[in-house]
């Protein structure tokens, strides 16, 4: 098999394998090289990406930044995102909410139930096409379907985090439950006990600390969407908790939004401090969804 | 449910089946949010179809005072952008892929992999901040001299145009591939993974360099998958919204100048919606619709692609 594809290659000298130095020696040296740089070259901007966050957004950061209304006044400086924490907090929570039992129960479908059966390939393969579906979509969709009518400014943004979450949370669980070990079902089901049974009390359980962690990466992930929230959530300057009211919220990425656009150095301050905040907030997941798949990974 | 483990009668009970059934519901959910996007937007977006017709797709005006509404510039602006986003994130997020999967000594493995998908995490309104406030004002320079440079030669002076400012397609571009780059970098790790040990090792017994390996397994095993994840790659960044709304500059223009600004489907329905009136809404969903559709095919034959390379190396070739 190997020699097949070996002796399509034209340059190779087959005699000269001992010619250490020679130009084939460097020419991997050289490609080598090449493929290192293509690494720097992505670190380079995600340092600097992140060294202005930090650097810029620090000089707003503080306790009153984090906890007061957004600024009345564009211009001015002072004011802080609370509000802005709140609903990034209560609308992505509430689409974790939706999105988790459902995404388990669709990758419980497609792994348990129908693995190799058509319905399934369907399912498995229009929920990756899903991922791809641009979040403006998502968001004019929610907004179509559920705020026009419903007029619940919270949950449609909730809804529109959901749909976008749904796909992620389906393929990253059906990864996690192939992992299980068959031995693990077989054994179960030896026993006498129903298929359902077996999936909620063994299967799932042992593929848990994986569905968590991935769900998390979800929530991270759907914490930073902007445009889906642009269209259901409004723009609030105070705080607004309840998400089933017919009252514009407003969330950290909204806030980032609004100041990047705006010209007032002040407000600019704001959009970074903002971005701080978010990134944070982003990286507070990732790490929670490391250190529970830990903790679950020890004490099985 | 609460049957004795004995009982095996209980396997065919009720909460079987409802268990099921569940499941089942839940995999078909995702069929039906995306059959219901296609209907609900198309629906919305119906009146302007009707009302422009297939002139929709090839007016370049958009007045929504007069009620014109052409989608060119802004279809024009989304695959510009994602081209130049594509042509700076192909090379390196392959590039990568190789360097993690090959030249790396195992234990750098994870940290240099963790780092790429650090971008991932990054929302895309914060690449937008970090373009606007930061990039754009520096690419203005770099523009300008790349014109001063290449004023009079036929060809480049028209790619090379005047700066504006330095919002522009390439900027937009520019931050586009920041942004796909974990995408497609970590698909095609996956694929290049999937390349068999022994073909590799094979290759280097019989003499061939690290990078004769690469170049004469470990790549033409992985071609198929590869053009699939750089779809994936491409159906992202025309999607991509808040990041493009911010650099491209927000003015819908047909120019050959990568350097002038432009406008894209996702960044105008995002930047025109607040103000927008009834008949306006119903055009830029319309938009929505188009970019949809777009992405949409994109998606289903870059998932095609790449499945079909998966099932090959799976069945051992």
């Amino acid at each position: 098999m190997a020699t097949a594809s070996i002796a399509l290659r034209d340059s190779a000298e087959p005699l000269a394998l001992a010619a250490q130095g020679g130009w084939r020696s460097i020419k991997n040296r050289m490609m080598s090289g090449l493929l290192f740089v293509s690494f720097l070259v992505v670190m380079v901007p995600l340092l600097f990406v992140l060294m202005a966050v930090v650097s810029r957004g620090a000089k707003v950061m503080g306790w009153s930044f984090l906890t007061k209304d957004i600024a009345p006044i564009e211009r001015r400086p002072g004011g802080g995102v609370g509000p802005a924490i709140v609903g990034t907090l209560v609308v992505t929570g509430l689409a974790t909410l939706l999105a988790t039992p459902l995404g388990i129960m669709g990758a419980v479908f497609l792994n348990e139930y129908s693995a190799k059966g058509v319905f399934g390939r369907i399912v498995r393969f229009m929920a990756n096409v899903m991922t791809g579906v641009p979040s403006v979509v998502m968001g004019l969709f929610i907004y179509v379907i559920f705020t026009l009518t419903f007029k619940q400014r919270g949950v449609g943004g909730s809804l529109a985090l959901a749909c976008l979450m749904l796909p992620i949370i389906i393929r990253t669980t059906e990864e996690m439950l192939k992992l299980v070990p068959n031995y693990l079902r077989e054994a179960s089901l030896a026993l006498g006990t129903s298929k359902a049974r077996t999936i909620v009390t063994v299967v799932l359980p042992a593929a848990l600390p994986g569905i968590i962690s991935g769900a998390l990466l979800a929530v991270a992930r759907a914490a930073g969407e902007t445009a889906p929230l642009l269209f259901t959530i409004g723009a609030a300057k105070s705080l607004q908790i309840n998400p089933f009211a017919d009252e514009a919220m407003t969330a950290l990425p909204l806030q980032i939004y609004s100041n990047a656009s705006s010209s007032f150095p002040a407000a600019q301050a704001r959009g970074w401090g903002a971005a701080l905040t978010l990134l944070l907030l982003s990286f507070l997941f990732t790490l929670i969804a490391r250190l529970v798949s830990a903790r679950f990974a020890t004490k099985r | 449910m609460s049957s004795p483990a004995l009982d095996l009668r209980a396997s065919k009970g009720g909460g079987e089946t409802g268990f099921r059934g569940l499941a089942l519901a839940a995999g078909a959910f995702v069929l039906v949010i995306l059959g219901a996007i296609a209907i609900v937007t198309t629906s919305k977006a119906w009146p302007t179809f009707r009302l422009m017709g297939l002139d929709f797709f090839t007016t370049k005006r958009w007045s929504a005072i007069d009620h014109i509404y052409g989608a060119t510039a802004f279809i024009f602006g989304t695959i510009v952008s994602s081209i130049i986003a594509l042509l700076l994130a192909v090379p390196v997020s392959i590039g990568i892929a190789l360097f993690t999967t090959q030249i790396v000594p195992a234990k750098f493995r994870k940290p240099v992999t963790y780092a790429v998908d650090l971008l991932a995490v990054i929302p895309s309104v914060v690449f937008g901040l970090w373009g606007i406030s930061v990039l754009a004002p520096k690419m203005d320079g770099f523009y300008k001299l790349l014109n001063r440079t290449f004023d009079g030669i036929p060809l480049l002076n028209k790619l090379f145009g005047p700066s504006a400012g330095g919002k522009s397609f390439f900027t937009a571009g520019i931050i586009l591939a920041l942004m796909i780059t974990p995408i497609i970098s970590s698909l095609s790790r996956e694929i290049v993974d999937t390349c068999p040990p022994g073909e590799r090792e094979g290759a280097l017994a019989l003499g061939a360099t690290q990078w004769e390996m690469i170049r004469g397994v470990v790549i033409p095993h992985s071609k198929g998958g590869l053009v699939g994840a750089i779809m994936l790659g491409l159906g992202r960044a025309m999607g991509e919204t808040i990041a493009a709304t911010l650099v491209i500059g927000s003015s819908p223009q047909i120019t050959a100048d990568l350097f002038g600004a432009g406008n894209s489907m996702p960044a105008f329905i995002a930047s025109q919606w607040g103000e927008a009136d009834t008949p306006t809404k119903s055009a830029l969903i319309a938009l929505a619709v188009t970019l949809f559709l777009i992405t949409l095919v994109v998606n289903i034959v870059a998932t095609r692609t790449v499945a079909r390379s998966q099932l090959r190396s799976a069945g051992g070739r």
